[in-house]
């Protein structure tokens, strides 16, 4: 018994840390959230700040107001970054583990090669690829060396945009993309004859299909246009992301693939599949798991992103910002922390919607086993 | 043609993860007065070694504070984790599955969702600016996954060798010191190699609350960087040093980094 209690003493410190530290923070982050903590310059610093109760006031401004353009375009930016991150990092990953499966000579060499950013901090990569990347230098003179011309792409310096939308568009381009999403849940749940689902998943893509047909291209967040897009300053990150992160899913696939049977690859060969065939039907099915592990992996990186981008563009810099970068700026450089802990508290929010269902799918899998 | 191919997509991905690694060895030991735009990829005439004098110079105190960082923080969170994954694997009392869970919930977290209140905590108690400050906020949101690992291995160690310690008469921490302890070697290796690269190459925690004396060389890098008048040798040859340490201990440990890796791979 004495034990026990022992036991449960060592534990308690850890406990009571886990606990103010994660969940009591939390808590109070989301109380700031909903303050007017930086609204009055006089107070902003003020050691015991008399806060204000001010509901979602800083959510609406930031997604509605006039002076938040720049989250919304951080918003947009940390979209396309996830979005090209993960298809970046999952596309090279996968193809230099087929690659490595086929055991050319020198594998060992060449998985240490593809490796070995991981090792290295996003702000040590960030400076690299900064001066890579720059507009007269780095990779733009490098076809010079072989006599042809140099690139003109501006990298990290251009402010072009492209796939230019209005934001008052996001509500229905919203409703339109988690309504088809969920279709085609609802025509899989119909596939693997789950009725519940496939009810369920039906009746919510068809409530924000209409919704998003009918009132949902009136539903205006802001009284004038204001275009958003793809800011293309952004490719020159994701590529230094891609050059950091793709050795990671290489590894995870390679494990995948050097676990898939031979007996399973034969019976493939054996009913005349093509290598094609094998791949598209065996293999990559195969590795779905690990895919969707990866991406939880990855999209989790991608959200939170910051040292990188702090290190090849700095805070000030609109084209290539993220939420994380705007809530560093507003909070600790313009003392702006009742906009920051918003910020925060939404962050936490998307990262939940990628982990928890993966999590509970885990879980669910640990069950059934 | 298949091999052909293979082979020219694998030099072709070669290029792409080396040329960086090339081009910033080549500016690092330029002379200054020769980073020219259009000759960046020209080897050096004569090689200047001055570079890595000057960052090394430059950059000394804050490599030193990383070294106290990230051993301290390290080996705190490795005994931390020990002691958790020992309770947590052999000494079950009832609900602290659920606090394990619970507990593990502080590794997805993005940091910046509990970033303000620390800043105002660590300002607080006084540990603002310092390393102890640091430390301490390494040991606490490293928890989780030590304590992960920790368990993990330590559920494999068979029940019985503990009710065996245990009907000789030892104690709760007798056998930890006796029977679980000398088990531990690989878990602390797994640990302490995670947890260094995860402490050394950190930045969010650090540029929010270190000042200038405090700082590790990852914030220093990106100040150093950030700044546009400074010549690219210097940020070149800073950027080795700030990535040797952890680039030795991929290149020897790397077969336990990579496990490191797959077990703590969604860590905040």
């Amino acid at each position: 018994m004495r034990d026990r209690i022992t036991a449960f003493l060592v534990l308690l410190p850890s406990l009571a840390a886990v606990a103010i530290f994660v969940y009591g923070f939390i808590g109070q982050n989301l109380w700031v959230s909903l303050t007017d903590w930086g609204k009055n310059p006089a107070q902003a610093l003020a050691l015991r700040p008399e806060l204000h109760f001010v509901g979602l006031e800083n959510y609406l401004e930031l997604f509605t107001g006039f002076v938040d353009v720049r989250f919304r375009q951080s918003v947009v930016n940390l979209i396309f970054f996830t979005l090209f991150f993960m298809g970046g990092s999952l596309g090279l990953g996968l193809l230099l583990a087929m690659a490595l499966d086929r055991g050319p000579k020198g594998e060992g060499f060449f998985r240490t090669v593809f490796l070995f950013p991981m090792a290295l901090s996003f702000v040590v990569t960030g400076t690299i690829w900064r001066w890579l990347l720059q507009p007269q230098g780095g990779v733009n003179v490098l076809p010079t060396l072989f006599g042809l011309p140099p690139f003109h792409f501006p990298w990290l310096t251009t402010r072009q945009q492209t796939w230019v939308f209005d934001w008052n568009q996001l509500p229905f381009y919203t409703a339109l993309a988690v309504g088809l999403t969920l279709l085609y849940v609802a025509w899989k749940a119909h596939r693997e004859g789950e009725r519940k689902r496939l009810f369920w998943s039906l009746l919510s893509s068809g409530v924000l299909l209409v919704w998003a047909f009918t009132l949902g291209r009136t539903t205006h967040l802001l009284p004038y246009p204001e275009p958003h897009g793809f800011s293309l300053a952004l490719v020159g990150v994701i590529l230094a992301a891609v050059w950091q992160m793709s050795g990671y899913t290489m590894a995870l696939y390679l494990a995948g693939l050097r676990g898939i049977p031979v007996e399973v690859l034969e019976a493939a060969k054996v009913d005349g599949a093509s290598e094609w065939q094998t791949y598209r039907h065996v293999i990559l099915p195969l590795l779905a798991p690990i895919t969707l592990s990866a991406m939880i992996v990855l999209g989790h990186i991608a959200l939170k992103i910051f040292d990188l981008i702090f290190a090849m563009a700095g805070l000030d810099y609109a084209p290539t910002d993220v939420p994380a970068i705007y809530m560093y700026l507003l909070a600790f450089r313009g003392n702006q922390f009742a906009k920051g802990a918003a910020i925060g508290i939404l962050l936490l929010l998307l990262v939940a919607l990628v982990v928890i269902p993966y999590l509970v799918s885990q879980l669910r899998k640990e069950v059934r086993r | 043609m298949g091999r052909f191919f293979l082979h020219a997509f694998l030099l072709l991905a070669t290029l792409f993860f080396l040329l960086p690694v090339y081009l910033v060895i080549l500016t690092a030991l330029k002379e200054p007065a020769k980073i020219t735009l259009d000759t960046v990829w020209h080897w050096p005439e004569p090689v200047y070694w001055e570079s890595f004098h000057i960052a090394w110079e430059a950059f000394r105190p804050k490599f030193q504070n990383s070294v106290v960082l990230a051993l301290s923080a390290t080996a705190l969170s490795a005994l931390v984790g020990a002691l958790n994954g020992y309770v947590l694997a052999k000494w079950p009392f009832r609900g602290s599955n659920l606090l394990f869970a619970l507990m593990l919930f502080g590794m997805f977290i993005p940091y910046q969702s509990i970033l303000i209140p620390l800043f105002q905590f660590v300002k607080a108690i006084g540990l603002y600016g310092t390393l102890w400050g640091l430390i301490l906020v390494h040991v606490v949101y490293g928890i989780p996954i030590v304590t992960l690992i920790f368990k993990n291995y330590y559920s494999e160690i068979p029940d019985e060798l503990v009710e065996a310690a245990r009907i000789d008469g030892a104690g709760f921490f007798g056998i930890f010191r006796h029977v679980i302890l000398p088990l531990s070697a690989p878990a602390f290796v797994v640990v302490a190699i995670w947890q260094f690269t995860q402490i050394w190459n950190e930045f969010l925690f650090a540029v929010t609350l270190t000042r200038p004396e405090s700082q590790p060389i990852t914030v220093a890098l990106a100040q150093l960087a950030g700044g546009e008048a400074v010549k690219w040798n210097l940020p070149m040859a800073g950027a080795i040093l700030a990535a040797l340490p952890t680039l030795l201990v991929y290149i020897f440990l790397g077969r336990y980094f990579l496990r490191g890796l797959l077990a703590g791979s969604v860590k905040g």
